[in-house]
C-alpha cells in the first residue's frame, strides 16, 4: 500500500518535474570560431574576449550557481569536420547551447543541423541576411545585426557626410560576403541618390596579396567614392597599397569593416575615409567608454592580448550576455532552478540584453536588432593609429526590413527619405 | 584601349611579372638539376617574407634608416636557404632521389605542410605589414597614374639581373658549369670526379634563397599571413609549368604573359582577372604539353 501510494504521488509529481531540469555541475556551451585561416584575425580575438567574459562570469557564481564551460571548435578546419564536431560537442559531450558561428556558409549548415539537434543556438557573428529571410527556425537566434543593418547604415552614412558625390567603384572579395554586401549597399544607393554612377566593380580573388592594378585602374578612373567590403589582410593590404599610391588622396574610401583592421593599419588610413563596425562596436563607444564594465573589460582584454579590442569581441559579448540574460529569464519565469530546454527556448522570444554596447532585443524572426556605428577615420596622434570622428550610432529596428520581408526586395521600395527617417546620435568622437 | 591604358596595363602586368618570377626561378632551378618539384618552396617565400618583415621591424624600431632594409632582405633570403634549405636537402630529399616522383611530391608537399604550422607557431595568425622602405624610396607619376618607384622599377631590375645573373653563373663559372654537368648527366659527372652530393647541396639552397628573397622582396608590397606560401606556389608552378621544366629564360617570360595577361584582364575584363593565369598555362599545355621551351624527354609530373 504505501509502496502504491508513493508510486503514485511520483507519478503524480513527475510531469511537473519533467518541466525542470536538474541544476548541472556545469553549463556546456560549444562555440565555433576560426583559430586558423584568414579569418582568424575575427575569430582569435573572439576566443580570448570570450575566455575572460566567461571568467568573469564564473568569478561572480556563473549561471544561478553554475559555473560556465567553453568548448572551441575551429572554422577553419572545414565544413565536414565543423559539423561534425558541432554534432559530437551535442550529442556526447553533454553542451546546451552551441553558438555558431564567423562564417555565413557555416551559418547556413550549422542552423538546420542545430535544428535537427534540438539545440539552442546563437549564431553570433556571421552576417548573412538570408538564413531567417528563406527559412524559419525554432532553435537558431542571432544575437547581432545583419548585412542589411551594416549596409544601409553604411550607404546612409556616406550619403550623409558626401551628399555631392557622383561616382563610385567597388574593389570586394570575390565570395559570398563581398557579392552579397556589393548587392545590398548598390540596390540601397540606386534608390536612395539614383544620378550615382558605378564607374568600376572589382572582385579579386579572396586572399589576393596584390592589388597594384586594380589600383592603377582606379587611379585612372578617378571615382569620386571606392567601396571595399572586404576584411582582414586582403582590407589591410589594399589598404596600404592604395595608400601608398597616393589613391586615398583623390578618393574618399567607405569600409565598412576597417574597424577590425585600425590597429594593424597604423598610419596607413589618413583622416576622412568612412569606417563601420558591424554593429556599435569600438573600443572608445561614445555612449559606453565611461562605464565601469566597459572600461574593467577593455583593461583586462589589452592586458591579456596587447591589443584593443575589435568588433568580433563585441560580437561575443553581445553572445554570452544573450546567453546568460536567457538562463536568468527562464529560471525566473517559470521559478525553477534549473529551466528544461524548452523553457530555455521560450525565454529567448524578445529577450534583451547587452553586452559592451548599446542594449539590443531579439525580434520574432529571432533576428537581433544592433545598433550601428559609423565614423571618420582621423589621425589624432593619441594612438599610433587611426580613430573615429564625427561618429554616428543609428538604431538597428528601422535598419532591418519589416517581418517577413525580403531584404532586397524591401530595399527597392525605399527612396531617398529613408535616410531623413532613420534615429541617428551624432558624436563627435 | 588607348595607348595610355595599354602603357599602364604593360607596367602593371611587369612589375607583378617580376615577382612571380624570382619565386619561380628558384623553383626552376631546383627542377632542372635535381628532377624535383619542391612544393616547399612557397614555405620558403613565406619565411622569406615573415623573417624580413620581423628583422626590420626591430632594426627599424631602433632607428635605423628605412633603406637599411634592403641588407637585411639580403640575409633573411640567406637564413632561409641555409638554415631550412640546406638541412631539407641534406636530411629529407637526398634520401629521395632515386624514389618514384609521386613520393618525392608527398614528401615535399608534408614539408610545406609541416612549415605552414611552424610558421603559425611562431608568428601566429595576424597579419603584418612593414612598408617603410617602400615609401622611402617615394613614388613616380605615369599618366596621372602614381606608382611606387619599388614595384615599378626596382622589382624588374632585380629580376632581370638575377636572370642575368643567374644564366652568366651556370655557363661562365667553375661551379656553374660543375651544376650544368651534373644536371646533364649525374654518373658521368661524378665518374669524373664532381661530388654531385654537394652540387645538389648547392643547388637547392641557391633555390632556397631564390624563394626567401622573393618573400623578402614581395613584403613590402603585401600582408604577411599564413596560407601566403600556398597562393605563391601554385602561380608560380603555373609558370614554371607554362614554361617548361627547368627552363630559366622561359620562365621569365611565362612570367611575363601571367603577368601581362593578368593586368590587361583587369583593365578589359575584371572578372576574369583571377583565371587568366592558368587559362594561359592550360592553353599552352594543350598545344605543347611540355611547356614553351621544354623538350619532351624534360617532363617528369
Amino acid at each position: 500500500m504505501k509502496n502504491l501510494l508513493t508510486t503514485t504521488m511520483l507519478c503524480a509529481v513527475l510531469p511537473f518535474a519533467a518541466l525542470a531540469a536538474d541544476k548541472p555541475e556545469t553549463l556546456k556551451i560549444g562555440m565555433t570560431t576560426f583559430l586558423t585561416g584568414p579569418a582568424s584575425v575575427f575569430g582569435v580575438p573572439a576566443r580570448d574576449a570570450m575566455n575572460i567574459l566567461v571568467e568573469n562570469i564564473n568569478s561572480q557564481g556563473g549561471v544561478n550557481g553554475v559555473p560556465i564551460e567553453v568548448t572551441y571548435i575551429d572554422e577553419g578546419a572545414g565544413a565536414e569536420a565543423l559539423t561534425s564536431e558541432f554534432r559530437r560537442l551535442v550529442q556526447s559531450g553533454g553542451a546546451e547551447v552551441m553558438l555558431a558561428s564567423i562564417s555565413s556558409g557555416n551559418c547556413q549548415t550549422l542552423a538546420p543541423l542545430a535544428e535537427d539537434l534540438k539545440v539552442p543556438n546563437l549564431m553570433w557573428d556571421c552576417g548573412t541576411q538570408r538564413i531567417f529571410e528563406e527559412n524559419s527556425y525554432d532553435y537558431v537566434f542571432r544575437t547581432q545585426g545583419n548585412a542589411t543593418s551594416e549596409m544601409l547604415a553604411a550607404v546612409t552614412y556616406l550619403l550623409k557626410t558626401n551628399p555631392d558625390f557622383k561616382t563610385i567603384a567597388v574593389v570586394n572579395q570575390d565570395y559570398a560576403w563581398g557579392r552579397d554586401s556589393w548587392d545590398i549597399f548598390r540596390t540601397a544607393l540606386q534608390v536612395m541618390k539614383p544620378d550615382v554612377e558605378v564607374v568600376g566593380e572589382f572582385f579579386p580573388k579572396f586572399g589576393a596579396p596584390d592589388f597594384s592594378t586594380e589600383i592603377s585602374r582606379l587611379q585612372a578612373l578617378r571615382p569620386d567614392v571606392i567601396l571595399s567590403t572586404s576584411w582582414g589582410a586582403d582590407l589591410d593590404t589594399f589598404v596600404q597599397q592604395a595608400f601608398q599610391r597616393g589613391l586615398m588622396n583623390t578618393s574618399t574610401f567607405v569600409l565598412p569593416l576597417a574597424e577590425s583592421s585600425l590597429e594593424r593599419l597604423g598610419s596607413s588610413l589618413p583622416a576622412g575615409h568612412i569606417v563601420g563596425a558591424r554593429g556599435d562596436h569600438y573600443f572608445l563607444h561614445p555612449e559606453r567608454r565611461d562605464d565601469a564594465d566597459f572600461k574593467s573589460f577593455m583593461a583586462q582584454y589589452t592586458e591579456a592580448t596587447g591589443d584593443i579590442p575589435v568588433y568580433p569581441v563585441f560580437h561575443a559579448s553581445q553572445a554570452i550576455a544573450a546567453l546568460t540574460a536567457a538562463y536568468d529569464k527562464a529560471i525566473a519565469e517559470n521559478g525553477v532552478d534549473w529551466p528544461s530546454k524548452e523553457q530555455l527556448v521560450a525565454a529567448f522570444e524578445g529577450l534583451e540584453f547587452q553586452g559592451l554596447g548599446r542594449s539590443l532585443h531579439l525580434r520574432e524572426d529571432n533576428q537581433g536588432v544592433e545598433s550601428q556605428l559609423m565614423g571618420t577615420s582621423v589621425q589624432s596622434g593619441d594612438y599610433p593609429f587611426a580613430t573615429l570622428e564625427n561618429i554616428m550610432i543609428f538604431d538597428g529596428e528601422a535598419l532591418l526590413p519589416p517581418l517577413g520581408e525580403v531584404s532586397l526586395d524591401w530595399i527597392k521600395g525605399l527612396d531617398a527619405g529613408f535616410a531623413d527617417s532613420l534615429t541617428i546620435s551624432t558624436y563627435e568622437n | 584601349m588607348n595607348l595610355t591604358i595599354f602603357l599602364l596595363a604593360l607596367f602593371d602586368g611587369i612589375s607583378y611579372a617580376a615577382l612571380v618570377f624570382i619565386v619561380a626561378l628558384g623553383l626552376t632551378l631546383i627542377f632542372g638539376v635535381m628532377r624535383i618539384l619542391n612544393v616547399a618552396h612557397g614555405s620558403l617565400y613565406a619565411i622569406g617574407a615573415y623573417v624580413t618583415v620581423s628583422l626590420s621591424g626591430y632594426f627599424l624600431a631602433l632607428g635605423f634608416a628605412p633603406v637599411f632594409a634592403f641588407p637585411l632582405m639580403i640575409v633573411s633570403a640567406a637564413l632561409v636557404g641555409v638554415a631550412l634549405g640546406g638541412p631539407i636537402e641534406w636530411l629529407l630529399l637526398r634520401r629521395i632521389y632515386d624514389k618514384p616522383e609521386v613520393l618525392q611530391l608527398l614528401v615535399t608537399f608534408a614539408v610545406f605542410m609541416i612549415l605552414e604550422d611552424v610558421q603559425r607557431l611562431v608568428w601566429g595568425s595576424q597579419p603584418y605589414f612593414e612598408a617603410r622602405v617602400l615609401q622611402a624610396l617615394g613614388n613616380v607619376t605615369v599618366f596621372g597614374v602614381t606608382y611606387t618607384v619599388y614595384q615599378l622599377i626596382l622589382l624588374p631590375l632585380v629580376a632581370t639581373g638575377l636572370l642575368l645573373g643567374l644564366r652568366f653563373f651556370l655557363r661562365r663559372t667553375v661551379i656553374g658549369k660543375l651544376i650544368l654537368a651534373t644536371t646533364e648527366d649525374r654518373e658521368a659527372a661524378q665518374s669524373i670526379g664532381i661530388d654531385a652530393d654537394r652540387v645538389f647541396l648547392f643547388t637547392f639552397m641557391v633555390g632556397a634563397v631564390l624563394a626567401g628573397l622573393g618573400g623578402a622582396l614581395a613584403s613590402p608590397t603585401t600582408s604577411i599571413l599564413p596560407g601566403m606560401g600556398a597562393d605563391m606556389i601554385v602561380l608560380s608552378f603555373a609558370v614554371v609549368a607554362t614554361a617548361g621544366l627547368g627552363q630559366i629564360g622561359g620562365a621569365a617570360v611565362a612570367a611575363l604573359m601571367i603577368g601581362l595577361g593578368r593586368s590587361f584582364a583587369v583593365y578589359v575584363w575584371p572578372e576574369v582577372a583571377v583565371l587568366v593565369p592558368y587559362l594561359i598555362m592550360v592553353l599552352v599545355l594543350l598545344v605543347r604539353p611540355e611547356g614553351l621551351f621544354g623538350s619532351p624527354v624534360a617532363r617528369k609530373i
